[in-house]
């Protein structure tokens, strides 16, 4: 699946779309593909305040739990109610389906992170391992 | 299937739905006595407290139940139909002398808060059953009162927790092994402590470098399963007591291992604090399907102030008491003292087989397991060539080749009668096949085991699909349990 | 030894394939300076039939043919035959944990019924597979509360089981979980006006038992408003599962921590016992335990696995809901066998026979003390005050191999000569009646001194 190059990518797996001072967060094809079967994802409250790094939530297949970590800094305003009851979209459309939308406190972190081409590069090299 | 399947062959079993579907009104089970009191208005006596309906508990007679139950017991692998191979799990024979002497009417009817006077035998029990566990590991002093290993994880822990204050000197972490069960980080949690990673050397053993560079004073104790769960032996373990005390640390040793050692070795003597252990791994108690356990906590001298109340005294008359006096003690971490029915079975066990059956008995769990290493080695990869103990651990990196991953092959192997080993753990093994036979295995049963496990690796290279699908021969074939979990259905409810 | 299935010939062909001359050379790893040299110092190897004996010696020993007024989370009721004559199928006493479903579904199937049949009794959504007893379940259910609030705080029924609280205690130390208590009333139920000045905005939740440590049945639902009112949840305790059968479940809680001991399970000198957690459907991604759910495999039939199992500790290590690894399966079973003999009607008849019993029982002791609590709704036990010590009553009626009520002095010495009795199906007329013409000799015979042997029933009394 090619990266859509309308966002920028987190090494966590995480992606993030932003359009001025909000933005829209999910986690990659690679991270789908890796996690297998998604059955339940949790994330944080409406109101909760990220911080770029650390962790707000889970996805969990069958037998495995993986932490999702912010990749910016902001207040989150809502999220997906869909995934609660079809967690399978994850799955389905990874890139189609967002976890969440936040506020960005400074919208200037996004440099930072990975354009798809450096995402794809970047999980080229880590399966090289 | 080859021609090599000896074991098992397939035979017709019973259909049979939930009990709620043959529930019908007026069927009954149950037959009180007359009432011998006069009777009384409930309604008068609770009030709004008064319960009207028992919703769709069922209705059904004895014959039904029986039937219900027998048939739902033919789905289940069993010890009593054959070998189970778990790793880790120590799945041996289960005495039915020890069930029988759980049931003898005193025993099974004494009530927990009876006078001390009319207690005498059970707290011999007590006495009898700690004082051979504590030479058998070679402790100190032991509590009983854990109800499982995991349990049995926590108060040793808590005591640990409680001396280092005791010392005025609390600490933050505990070392734990990348090999460990799950439990381990888990309970070090529970007790508040942070968890920090301790790495495996290429041998399979504790990388020394690694934790002398990681102990300091702010570890209270290192969690060490020994023989890990690679089935290794940890060579340098009086280096790694060392270590730790010269820093005022504790060696903790989850002993559920500890089948590959009695009577051979005791972890007292090799410089372990505090130890569990788990009645029914090493002690014959049934599984059950998982439970009940029994997890008693062995300890060293120094930790004796902090045991869970109450503990077995002998009082001043010579009869047996319990003492709650205890000021240092960590508390209580179960109402009562213990799962007392194991703590039966477990006796019996030890007298059945005195000093030389348990000696023997670990004898033949670990010549069982070089004998089934040696039978499969070259046919399935094993990953570290350390001697093994009672386990032995392979991997599918030649089956990978194929597709053909661990869960598969054990999946397999249920077509040829055995139930699968454990899969994937260690984690440090990536694919792990861990094998355990035990002593209970007899050389004809672990031939058709090794066959069993060669045949399929044959069936790989030549027929890989039939093991991506396996098991054919069950009631039901692999359950989807992605739509289990995603929407869960955890309880009949009548059709609307 | 006769559980081992090897000849010596069978170990020397075995040693040989491996390539090893001793069975020595298989414990080489051991350094020499560690390797036990002596025989362990337990019993010799004894004969089955000494075993046996051995064991009926203690029987002996230990209150057989004694007829007992003991309750206090410990019930003895009546245990259908095929209870044992099922359990001891080896399929069921001999299995292993079902993670291998297509050759375990008998024992999933079983949980599956059980969890709804304990849906059903307690009102809840949702049930667990088992804990391992009432005490470590209702502690569980305290943390679980902790998680879904965030909140740290826990006010505790003074009222709820003594060693109940000495569990949670031991567990909320180190969990930074600050515990408060809440009285009781001279209703001997909670002290609603004491509990809501408890209840702080940092409170997770509100303990408590019903019917509770003395046997009285709580005004849950005045309860449940006060803790809700405050944000904080309700975890109700059920000791005696029995009283289930008449007593209204409290709906209103959102975790129900039982022991089911009462179904079916011996008294076993206090365990191996049946915890169960149940609780809404809504929070059962924070409730530990092993869970088993309904699905279907690849031709589309109906199966049953073990579900929900990032909440454990295996998968999740140290951020799992609680380290718990086991339930007691065949303990669960028992309880399953019980629930499906009396099922919907046996049950209601069988708790209201326990009720007459104990409606009985506390009116003719009455007669001579002072039944505590009188006014509000019991099931089956009751809190008798005398003048006399109750550990002097006891001694008496020990001569007379009758054990009575259990002494409150070291739990509640608030109550002074009060002991807590427990009346069930199986206590008969004649019983109390002789136990209540012995707890009446104290009026006939002067106060005595208390008896020499006080000392050790006070220390049962723990």
């Amino acid at each position: 699946m090619a990266y859509p190059t309308d966002r920028k990518y987190s090494k966590s797996h995480e992606w993030i779309q932003a359009s001025g001072t909000t933005a829209a967060i999910g986690i990659t094809d690679h991270a789908q593909e890796a996690l297998g079967d998604i059955v339940f994802v949790e994330l944080p409250k409406v109101g909760a305040e990220l911080a770029a790094g650390k962790g707000f939530g889970t996805v969990e297949s069958v037998k495995a739990v993986s932490d999702l970590y912010a990749p910016a800094t902001g207040t989150v305003t809502e999220t997906n109610a869909d995934l609660a009851t079809s967690p399978e979209n994850v799955n389905k459309d990874p890139h189609g389906s967002w976890m969440m939308k936040i506020t960005l406190k400074n919208p200037g972190e996004l440099d930072a992170l990975l354009s798809a081409a450096d995402y794809e590069k970047f999980v080229a090299e880590e399966a090289g391992h | 299937m080859k021609n090599m399947i000896r074991k098992a062959t397939r035979h017709v079993n019973q259909n049979e739905g939930l009990i709620f579907e043959k529930s019908s009104p007026g069927k009954a089970a149950w037959k009180l006595p007359p009432l011998d009191v006069p009777e009384v208005d409930v309604s008068k006596l609770l009030g709004s407290s008064e319960r009207k309906d028992l919703g769709n508990m069922p209705e059904v007679s004895e014959i039904e139940i029986i039937r219900h139950f027998t048939r739902l017991s033919t789905w289940n692998y069993a010890i009593d139909l054959g070998m189970y191979p778990l790793g880790s799990c120590t799945m041996k024979y289960n005495p039915r002398v020890n069930e029988a002497v759980a049931r003898v009417e005193g025993i099974a009817n004494g009530h927990p808060y009876q006078p001390e006077k009319i207690s005498q035998g059970a707290l011999r029990i007590l006495k009898t059953l700690s004082e051979c566990l504590i030479d058998i590991t070679g402790m100190d002093a032991i509590t009983m009162q854990p109800a499982a290993g995991a349990h049995g994880e926590m108060t040793g822990l808590l005591m640990v927790r409680a001396y280092h204050h005791a010392q005025g000197r609390p600490r933050k972490k505990i070392l734990i092994p990348d090999s460990a069960h799950g439990t381990n980080p888990a309970t070090a949690a529970m007790v508040d402590y942070a968890v920090e990673n301790l790495k495996s050397d290429s041998r399979g053993m504790v990388d020394i470098a690694a934790l002398e560079a990681q102990m300091n004073e702010d570890v209270a104790a290192l969690m060490l399963t020994n023989p890990n769960t690679l089935g290794v032996f940890e060579q340098q373990i009086h280096k790694i007591a060392d270590i730790l005390h010269s820093k005022g640390g504790l060696l903790y040793m989850d002993g559920a291992n500890m089948n590959a050692l009695v009577g051979k070795v005791r972890p007292g003597d090799f410089g372990v604090d505090v130890m569990h252990l788990n009645l029914h791994k090493t002690f014959s108690t049934p599984h059950g399907g998982g439970g009940p356990g029994s997890g008693p906590v062995a300890i060293k001298k120094i930790l004796e102030p902090f045991l869970p109340t109450p503990v077995v005294v002998t009082k001043a008359d010579g009869t047996l008491g319990f003492d709650y006096d205890r000021p240092q003690s960590v508390g209580r971490v179960r109402a009562f003292y213990g799962n007392f029915g194991m703590f039966v079975r477990a006796l019996a066990y030890i007298q059945a087989n005195g000093p030389d059956g348990l000696r023997q008995t670990t004898e033949d769990a670990v010549l069982n397991a070089n004998y089934i290493r040696k039978g499969l080695e070259g046919t399935y990869d094993l990953p570290y060539s350390t001697p093994t103990m009672h386990e032995v651990v392979f991997s599918d990196k030649l089956q990978a080749k194929k597709g053909v991953r661990t869960m598969d092959i054990a999946k397999r192997l249920i077509d040829y009668g055995f139930h699968p080993y454990t899969t994937a753990f260690p984690l440090i093994v990536p694919g792990a096949l861990m094998i355990e036979p035990t002593e209970s295995e007899s050389k004809e049963e672990m031939d058709l085991f090794v066959d069993a496990m060669k045949s399929i690796a044959e069936e790989v290279e030549e027929d890989a699909q039939t093991v991506l699908d396996a098991p054919h021969s069950t009631r039901v074939s692999r359950l989807d349990e992605t739509a289990a979990a995603r929407k869960p259905v955890l309880r009949w409810k009548p059709a609307v | 030894m006769r559980y081992l299935p090897k000849s010596p010939a069978d170990r020397e062909a075995m040693l040989k394939a491996i390539g090893l001359r001793s069975v020595d050379e298989l414990f080489a790893p051991i350094p020499a300076e560690y390797r036990l040299s002596r025989d362990l110092k337990v019993p010799r190897q004894m004969a089955e039939s000494e075993i046996v004996d051995y064991f009926r010696e203690r029987s002996r020993e230990n209150g057989e043919g004694y007829t007992s007024f003991l309750g206090a989370g410990a019930y003895a009721h009546y245990r259908p035959i095929i209870i044992d004559s099922l359990i001891s199928r080896g399929e069921f006493l001999t299995a292993y944990t079902p993670y291998q479903a297509e050759i375990s579904q008998g024992t999933l199937q079983s949980i599956f019924e059980f969890q709804t049949m304990i849906c059903e009794l307690t009102g809840m959504e949702v049930a667990n597979a088992s804990m391992y007893d009432g005490s470590t379940a209702a502690a569980e259910a305290v943390m679980m509360a902790v998680r879904l609030t965030g909140r740290r705080s826990v006010v505790v029924a003074r009222s709820l089981h003594p060693e109940y609280r000495e569990v949670l205690a031991t567990y909320a130390t180190h969990q930074g979980m600050p515990l408060s208590v809440a009285g009781f009333t001279d209703e001997g139920r909670v002290n609603l006006s004491e509990l809501e000045k408890s209840i702080t905005p940092e409170t997770a939740c509100v303990l408590i038992q019903s019917p509770n440590f003395f046997g009285t049945i709580e005004d849950v639902a005045a309860i449940a408003e006060i803790a809700h009112k405050h944000g904080a949840m309700l975890v109700v305790s059920i000791a005696e599962a029995v009283s289930l059968g008449i007593v209204e479940p409290p709906r209103k809680a959102d975790v129900i921590a039982m022991e089911a001991q009462s179904f079916g399970v011996p008294l076993g000198f206090g365990g191996p016992y049946c915890g169960v957690i149940a609780t809404r459907e809504k929070f059962v991604r924070q409730m530990p335990g092993r869970l088993v759910g309904q699905t279907v495999d690849k031709q589309g039939r109906r199966g049953f696995v073990l579900t929900l199992a990032t909440r454990e500790q295996h998968i999740r290590r140290e951020k799992a809901t609680s380290n718990i690894c086991t339930n007691q399966a065949l303990v669960a079973l028992m309880v399953n066998i019980f629930m499906n003999v009396y099922g919907k009607v046996g049950l209601k008849e069988l708790a209201k026979q326990n009720l007459a019993k104990t409606a009985y029982a506390a009116a003719q002791f009455a007669k001579h003390g002072k039944l505590l609590f009188a006014g509000s709704p019991r099931f089956n036990e009751f809190v008798l005050q005398t003048d006399e010590d109750p550990r002097a009553i006891n001694n008496r009626l020990l001569e007379h191999k009758v054990v009575g009520g259990l002494p409150l002095k070291k739990f509640y010495p608030e109550l002074g000569n009060a002991a807590l009795w427990c009346c069930t199906e199986l206590t008969t007329r004649s019983a109390i009646d002789t136990a209540v013409g012995l707890v009446a000799e104290s009026k006939r015979s002067a106060p005595s001194a208390p008896a020499k042997e006080e000392a050790g029933v006070v220390e049962v009394a723990r």
